[in-house]
């Protein structure tokens, strides 16, 4: 048995291997390799708060804020999906706002408050958020949910701020947390088990609009 | 990613020059989209300057009766202020219509401008496209197209510029600021600031290598209703395969910019004074000497049918 245990890899080190290949296998046709590049890599210091804490970090210019949370930081709660900036697995709340940390590099970050899913709440003491998506069943797989969390939460937040959104009908008015301006706010984050209306209904609860 | 320096310039003038000496380096706004094209190595810059701590995340009133908009301006901060909304309403319209939260709350206003093509060929980097690869050809022509540009396109490239803040922007006649390296700045009206693609794809706009965007100008508020209607194949975070910016007055005069058609926000001023009496002629006239495909030529009668929605819109 403990033979067995110790071939079987753990889902992180598979994911982890998954990526590492996947990084490799979609270097553009007309990359050049490394040993070619002209300009060597670049380091440097950034400083920044994640969930409370001060952090620095030594590290190539090219890493973005997600990797710096993954791999530096060991905080994978924070999901890389599409990398793109299109499915939004990635999604954390930089200095109150909400941001696909795949397209921000960490030296962009320098003293900015970040909040991760590891910092909005615990296992025995859960955000309001990650309550709601246990009730109305908010997820099944669970790869999109910490960047759908991050984003709700936010959502709310912006709702309560007055920023206006495209299904608004009146854009000088206050939004309200409707069905319609949550699912249209939420239209960044892509979840392929399709859970969108019980995260909708997560949603309405925390922000009191539901009955 | 190719490997880059990074460093944050603390005046505009200051990150003109730090640009100005290296022909591998460029500005950094809020890297939505020039960190994408990084990754794919489209884009390879050898140095970037951060423009974040160039006090540019302001939006003041201007001399004019306007509003002078700050480059760093985020698109949700510019959608949510209070005069933008009341006195611009095609301009929150418009940003709203765009992208995702996540997205808008980073991007800039200048970067907004600056953002390159969405065009699948442009990104493909196996595929021949003069923007990406000056001279390597374009496999679009021919290709899928379905989602690409029907007018001002040329025998090199027929991309659109997919934004639509800077459709609006066309409508409410903008005028976009900048800084060069010497000191010098320059005043450029929003509908000269991208350029069609000629002979010269790569070139998406009038900026030169190290000329800044400082500021983004709307001169005073011009009433009237306002609309921002597009059309795309999901309810949101989309682009366009067509978008109307539409200011309409009480006498029903019309103002109309057209969004995913062109390689720029389209607009025709001279045919807006017929908008009114018949606008399929004056629709006519702005589409004059399009060059769709069969996959795309749909666009041109989908203009039509949104700016009529608009105009039904606006009487109802």
């Amino acid at each position: 048995m403990t033979e067995f245990v110790a071939f079987s890899p753990s889902r992180r080190e598979v994911i982890a291997l998954g990526a590492a290949s996947a990084a490799v296998t979609s270097l553009p046709a007309n990359a050049q390799s490394a040993s070619s590049l002209s300009n060597s890599p670049s380091t440097m210091q950034v400083f920044f708060e994640i969930n409370g804490k001060p952090t620095g970090l030594n590290l190539d210019t090219r890493t973005t804020l997600l990797d710096a949370l993954r791999e530096l930081l060991k905080l994978t709660g924070t999901k890389k999906g599409c990398d793109h900036g299109q499915c939004g697995a990635c999604t954390v709340i930089v200095n109150g706002q909400r941001i696909n940390s795949c397209l921000s590099l960490a030296v962009q970050h320098q003293g900015d408050k970040i909040t991760t899913i590891e910092g909005l709440g615990t296992p025995d003491n859960l955000h309001p958020m990650q309550a709601a998506f246990i009730k109305y069943d908010g997820y099944q797989c669970g790869y999109c949910t910490p960047g759908q969390i991050c984003s709700a939460v936010a959502v709310l937040e912006e709702i309560k701020a007055g920023i206006p959104s495209h299904v608004q009908g009146d854009i000088t008015g206050r939004p309200k947390a409707s069905n319609m301006e949550l699912r249209e706010r939420m239209s960044g984050n892509i979840c392929r088990c399709g859970a969108y209306s019980n995260i909708a209904e997560a949603m309405a609860e925390v922000a009191g609009s539901k009955a | 990613m190719r490997a880059f320096t990074y460093e944050r310039a603390k005046t505009p003038a200051e990150a003109a020059v730090a640009v100005d000496g290296l022909q591998g380096a460029k500005f950094l706004g809020g890297g939505t989209n020039l960190l994408d094209l990084m990754k794919l190595e489209i884009e390879t810059p050898t140095h970037l300057v951060d423009v974040q701590d160039l006090g540019l995340d302001r939006i003041e009133e201007a001399d004019n009766g306007g509003v002078k908009i700050g480059a760093f301006v985020s698109n949700t901060a510019l959608a949510s202020d209070r005069r933008i909304r009341r006195d611009y309403g095609v301009l929150t319209r418009a940003i709203v219509a765009g992208a995702s939260g996540q997205l808008r709350n980073k991007a800039t206003t200048a970067g907004n401008l600056m953002q390159r093509t969405r065009c699948p060929y442009f990104y493909d980097t196996n595929m021949a496209c003069n923007k990406r690869k000056p001279g390597s050809g374009c496999a679009a022509i021919g290709g899928f197209s379905r989602q690409l540009g029907v007018i001002g396109t040329s025998d090199t490239c027929i991309a659109t510029y997919p934004g639509d803040m800077a459709v609006a922007l066309r409508v409410l006649d903008a005028t976009v600021q900048t800084v060069k390296a010497d000191g010098t700045t320059r005043s450029i009206p929003i509908g000269d600031f991208h350029r069609l693609p000629g002979d010269t794809p790569q070139f998406d706009n009038v900026l030169g290598h190290s000329e800044l965007i400082t500021h983004v100008t709307l001169p005073r508020p011009i009433g009237g209703r306002h609309f921002y209607h597009k059309i795309r194949d999901r309810a949101s975070y989309a682009f366009a395969l067509v978008s109307v910016a539409g200011v309409i007055q009480r006498d029903g005069s019309v103002r109309a910019a057209f969004g995913g058609v062109a390689p720029k926000p389209w607009r025709v001023e001279a045919a807006e004074p017929y908008i009114k009496a018949d606008r399929l002629a004056a629709t006519r006239q702005i589409f004059a000497g399009s060059r769709p495909t069969d996959e795309n030529n749909f666009k041109i009668t989908l203009a039509d049918r949104a700016l009529a929605a608009v105009m039904a819109e606006a009487k109802g």
